[in-house]
Order: C-alpha cells, then sequence, then structure tokens
C-alpha cells in the first residue's frame, strides 16, 4: 500500500534563501512522522508545502501514490491533509463552535435563505470534542478564552471530525507548559489510533519521542537523518538534536563513501 | 506497535472554574450593549430637557437624522468587522448622486435607468478597493484615501465640465423621477406626522446585515477574515472574495444613500459627502466595532446611528450652540473606545 503522503526530494526556495534542499519522507496511516530540528530548520516551511500554502519548487509531492501540486491550502484540505497552526489554529474573538465549524459551516434552506445551523453547530462541536475527551463548559465561549493547550486540542478535533486522513501540526506543544503538553500529545495519540496519519514539528525530542514512530531531522533545509522508533533511542535523539548529529555528519563526510 | 503503550498518561482535568458569573459575561460578549445603554441615557435626558424631543414632529426628525446615517454605519460596521476600513465611503455617497442627476438630467436617461448606473459605477469602485487592498497589501485606510481623493477630484471636475458649476439640480423633470421618488424618498404618515422612508430603509438594512452577520456562512467569513486572516485562510475560508463582497457591500449602501439624498432634495453638490466617512466609523465604534476587526455588531452601528441623530436634534431642540455636539461626540467615542477595548480583552484574554 502506498503511503498516505508521501515527500521525494523536496527543495524550496524564497528569492535567495534555499529554505529547503532535497527532502523526503513518508507519512503512513496510524503512524506519527516528527519533524524535529532547531529554528530556521525549514520545519515550518516543509509543513506549508505538505499544506498547500507554498508551492515546492523541486521535488516531488505524492498523496495516496499519485503527485499532486497544491495551489491553495483549500485544495490540500479537499485531499484530506488538515493543518494545525501553532497561531493561526482558530480566530480567537469567534465562540468554539463558530471556529469548529469555519469554512465548513452547516446550514439549513436554501438558495439566498441558507442559514447556519446553530443549533446542529453546538451540538455537533459538543460531541466532537466529548469524543475526543475534551469537556469544555460552553462552546458559545470565543476559543480566545481557552488556554493554549485546549485551543490547540479545539482544532485537532475539528481535523479529526472533518475526515482528515493526515493531521500536521506545528509545534503543538511549543508554548505549553508541561502537563498541557501532555494533554495535546494525548489527542496526537488519540488521532493515531484513530488510523490518521500524524505529522508532528517539534523542538522537543521529549514530546517527539513517545508519540513518534519515525523521526526527520532537518538542519539548514536539509535532511540529517529520517529513523524508524526502533533504530534510535530517546538519548541518541536527543543527542543529535543538540548538535551531535552535525559532527557525525562532518565525520561521516571526511570518512568518504565507503560506508 | 510499541510505541501506543508510551503514549503520555496524562489526562485532561475536568474544569472546575465555572463561574456563576457566566450570564455576565454572555451579556458583557454583546458587542451592542455600550451603545444601548447610551442611547437610553441619550434618550433620557433629552427627553426630559426639551419639550419638542419627543412629540412626534421630533421623533420624525431625529429618526430621519439617523436614517441615512445609520444605513452607512450599518455597511462600514460589517467591513470593519472584516478587518478593513474605507474612506472613501462619504464621497461615494456624492458621487452616485451626481451620477444619477448627470444622467437623468443632462444625458435625459430615464431616472431609473440612471440609477442602474450609478450602482453599476459604486460596486466598480467598491470591487477596485476591495481588490487593490488585497493585492497590494497596504492598509485600507491608505488605499481608500486615495480613493477619496480621486472621487472628490473627479466628482468637482465632472459637474464642473458638465454644468459649469458645482451642483447638478432639475432632478424633478427627469423621466421616473415620481416612482424612484416614491420608493426612495417619499414619506408616509403615522399618528398625523409624515416620517420619510428612509427610516424603513435603515431599517430593512439593519435587519438584513445583522441576519446575514449572525446567522449565514458568509456573516461567519466576515468575523473570521476581521479576526484572523491568515488562519481563514488555512481552513479555507475565501478571504479576497469575501472582504471584495464588504467593500462593494459599502459601495452599494453609499449608492443607497445617495440616490435618497438626490431624489429628496432633487439637486446635489459636488463637494457633498466630505467628512461624513468618520462618522459612520464613530457611529460603527460607538456600536462596538473594535477598530481591529473581528469584533462589532450591525444592530450595535445603527444604534450608534440613532445615538448621532438624537443628540444632534436634542442639541438643537434645547437651544444649545451646535459646538456643544462635537464635545459630546468625542466624549461618547472615547466612551466606546474606552469600553470595547475592555470588553475585547475580556473576550480574547488569552490563558496559557
Ligand atoms: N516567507 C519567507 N520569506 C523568506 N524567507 C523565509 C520565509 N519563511 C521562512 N524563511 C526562511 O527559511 C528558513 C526556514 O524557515 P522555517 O520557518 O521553515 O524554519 P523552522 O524550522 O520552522 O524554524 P522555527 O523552529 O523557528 O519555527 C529560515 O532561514 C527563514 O528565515
Ligand atoms: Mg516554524
Amino acid at each position: 500500500m502506498s503511503p498516505l503522503l508521501e515527500a521525494r526530494g523536496i527543495g524550496k526556495t524564497y528569492g535567495s534563501v534555499i529554505a529547503l534542499r532535497d527532502v523526503s519522507t513518508v507519512v503512513n496511516a496510524g503512524e506519527v512522522t516528527c519533524v524535529l530540528g532547531d529554528n530556521g530548520a525549514g520545519k515550518s516551511t516543509l509543513i506549508k508545502v505538505l499544506a498547500g500554502v507554498h508551492r515546492h519548487d523541486s521535488g516531488e509531492l505524492l498523496v495516496g501514490g499519485s503527485a499532486v501540486t497544491f495551489s491553495s491550502p483549500r485544495e490540500a484540505l479537499d485531499q484530506g491533509i488538515a493543518t494545525v497552526y501553532q497561531d493561526l489554529a482558530v480566530v480567537p474573538l469567534m465562540s468554539v463552535w463558530r471556529n469548529f465549524f469555519l469554512g465548513s459551516e452547516p446550514t439549513v434552506g436554501f438558495g439566498p435563505f441558507r442559514f447556519l445551523d446553530r443549533k446542529q453547530g453546538r451540538r455537533v462541536t459538543r460531541t466532537a470534542l466529548a469524543d475526543m475527551g475534551i469537556d469544555l463548559r460552553d462552546v458559545e465561549q470565543p476559543v480566545g478564552t481557552l488556554s493554549g493547550g485546549e485551543r490547540q486540542c479545539v482544532a485537532i478535533a475539528r481535523a479529526v471530525h472533518f475526515g482528515a486522513k493526515v493531521l500536521i501540526l506545528d509545534e503543538p506543544t511549543a508554548a505549553l507548559g508541561v502537563k498541557q503538553a501532555g494533554v495535546v500529545l494525548k489527542y496526537v495519540a488519540q488521532a493515531r489510533d484513530r488510523g490518521l496519519g500524524v505529522v508532528l514539528i517539534t523542538h522537543n525530542p521529549h514530546h517527539a519521542y513517545p508519540v513518534g514512530d519515525r523521526f526527520l531531522l532537518l538542519k539548514r533545509g536539509r535532511a540529517l537523518g529520517t529513523y524508524e522508533k526502533s533504530q534510535i533511542s530517546l538519548e541518541e535523539l536527543t543527542r543529535q538534536m543538540a548538535g551531535g548529529a552535525e559532527l557525525e555528519a562532518l565525520a561521516h563526510e571526511l570518512r568518504g563513501a565507503d560506508e | 506497535m510499541t510505541s501506543r503503550s508510551d503514549t503520555p498518561e496524562l489526562s485532561a482535568l475536568p474544569d472546575d472554574r465555572v463561574g456563576s458569573a457566566r450570564l455576565l459575561d454572555r451579556l458583557v460578549l454583546r458587542p451592542e450593549i455600550g451603545a444601548l445603554l447610551g442611547a437610553v441615557l441619550v434618550f433620557a435626558f433629552f427627553s426630559v430637557a426639551t419639550e419638542r424631543f419627543l412629540s412626534t414632529g421630533g421623533v420624525a426628525t431625529w429618526l430621519d437624522d439617523a436614517s441615512t446615517l445609520g444605513i452607512m454605519a450599518v455597511a462600514v460596521a460589517l467591513l470593519m468587522i472584516g478587518g478593513e476600513f474605507d474612506l472613501s465611503a462619504g464621497v461615494m455617497t456624492a458621487s452616485t448622486a451626481l451620477v444619477t442627476a448627470i444622467l437623468a438630467t443632462r444625458l435625459g436617461w430615464n431616472v431609473w435607468l440612471a440609477l442602474l448606473a450609478s450602482l453599476a459605477f459604486a460596486l466598480a469602485v467598491g470591487a477596485l478597493n476591495g481588490w487593490l487592498v488585497l493585492r497590494t497589501g497596504l492598509p485600507s485606510f491608505i488605499v481608500t484615501l486615495g480613493t477619496f481623493l480621486a472621487l472628490q477630484g473627479l466628482n468637482l471636475g465632472v459637474t464642473r465640465l458638465v454644468t459649469g458649476s458645482v451642483q447638478v439640480s432639475g432632478m424633478r423633470s427627469a423621466d421616473g423621477y415620481s416612482s424612484a421618488g416614491y420608493l426612495f424618498a417619499s414619506t408616509f404618515t403615522l399618528g398625523g406626522t409624515a416620517f420619510y422612508v428612509s427610516i424603513l430603509w435603515w431599517v430593512l438594512v439593519t435587519v438584513v446585515a445583522a441576519t446575514v452577520l449572525l446567522r449565514t456562512r458568509f456573516g461567519n467569513w466576515i468575523f473570521a477574515v476581521g479576526g484572523s486572516p491568515l488562519s481563514s485562510r488555512a481552513v479555507g475560508v475565501p478571504v479576497l472574495r469575501t472582504k471584495v463582497l464588504l467593500f462593494m457591500t459599502t459601495a452599494g449602501a453609499a449608492w443607497l444613500v445617495g440616490s435618497i439624498n438626490i431624489l429628496r432634495f432633487t439637486s446635489v453638490q459636488a463637494n457633498q459627502g466630505i467628512g461624513l466617512e468618520f462618522q459612520y466609523i464613530i457611529a460603527a465604534v460607538i456600536g462596538g466595532c473594535l477598530l481591529t476587526g473581528g469584533f462589532g455588531s450591525a444592530v450595535g452601528a445603527a444604534i450608534g446611528a440613532l445615538i448621532f441623530g438624537m443628540a444632534r436634534q436634542g442639541i438643537v431642540y434645547a437651544n444649545w450652540n451646535s459646538d456643544w455636539f462635537q464635545l459630546f461626540l468625542g466624549v461618547m467615542l472615547l466612551a466606546a473606545v474606552l469600553v470595547n477595548n475592555a470588553l475585547r480583552r475580556r473576550a480574547e484574554r488569552v490563558r496559557r
């Protein structure tokens, strides 16, 4: 079976800045692919290509085995690829249920008399959130009044509810405390257990390791390596993140191609 | 796969912060509450302070004063909720009236045809405003300031070219004047007093705008593109189409007001409408719109216009100098901005 989403030798430049060079990865159903790297490594650029925000300049993007180029996030969404961004996942001043349905609002009536089905909207939001184990007091409250973790959870629940096959999360735990990060990771695992392919971007190997199945390490736009979970320990992952990987790559290059 | 069991076992703690102040929170989140309170105060004050304010003639006068301002304030409120401004809205009320008048009186067009042509003109300028703002990514404040100046120049230049003066008059003798006048500028009698039909237009525009805003997908998108254009785009909301339609709505409202004016007064000055754009914005802000977008109310903006009308006429009835109106306006605006700001902080207070 072909993977849900596959990147082959993706490259992306912003003017003269080379943000990504020859990066490959796969996302399988029911698995979490983690993308790790330092600031400016190109993590966000990679997922923006996957999500249809930017178009890649070279390489191939495959959905279910066939090559695609997205010209808008809507096209990616229509292919079942949903993205949750750290800061722009929601509209803070809008209510929870309006955010939940934003862009896919339920309506009743026809023609010019098509109105929002608010009752349905509230009910579905409440049950969808409850299914993910999120218990909100009031789906009419503005999303901005939720905690950072709760907001991430709403965005994740939304993606799951609207039938996403691939869920991309850009640093969902970056601004969260230990407990909140744990809650978000729990929902990541839950989405995975429902058969979604998840791409999790993070700085933090301690967040990535418990839920990840595959780890892609980026450095200055290049892939330092891809590891299956069985191939790497948390200690090793941490060491590589901390710069050990660069030394290793250097050593690898010095040793030449005889390996 | 072994990794399943490695999932962190932390669970979402049940929330025990349910406050008893929830109803208050809900109320406070209605953007028009402040304006409603203000309107009640102004109404009570002038009802007591002056005799004529509560007479049917008085009511008809301040409702009429509020009506054309209210039509524009409601449209401008939608645009502001969508995160944009339109400084050309005031001048546009004159431009549309001029187009209608010149076509009807100089070229001998039927008034209805002239009205259709000026509507097309207004929608085209609105679309251009929106397209320029979104294509260039410049603040709409600057782009529509350009349109404002351009329209002002056009109004004067073209009028002078066509008529040799700075006004166009003679609508009364144009074809179709009476039927069009009936729709836009007639009066209806209630309790022995004549009320202008513009008041009904104002109510209609407010009801339609409030329904669209709160009950339709498009309304949802207005809040979304004003609150966070990037998030909106990411979840598939057509940001460009939504905003361009909002600019066109504002221009369309300006056409309605321009048509009401030209058919009522039968003549139009080329320099009319300048400065009104700020009154629209002020009424929208008094009605609960945030200058930063994403929050506000159509009903609130209509109430904002009502406060305007009541205060402007009430000051006349009280025999005060109209200078006091400016002072009142300034105080109202500051109070509204402070209240809105507090409300917003309450609504989006971000907890980590
Ligand atoms: N729109 C843009 N225009 C120009 N350069 C950009 C743009 N977006 C990103 N870059 C550059 O591309 C490189 C990769 O950026 P990217 O945002 O993908 O990094 P990141 O790994 O997500 O970093 P962080 O951990 O800080 O989020 C950086 O050097 C950045 O300056
Ligand atoms: Mg990033």
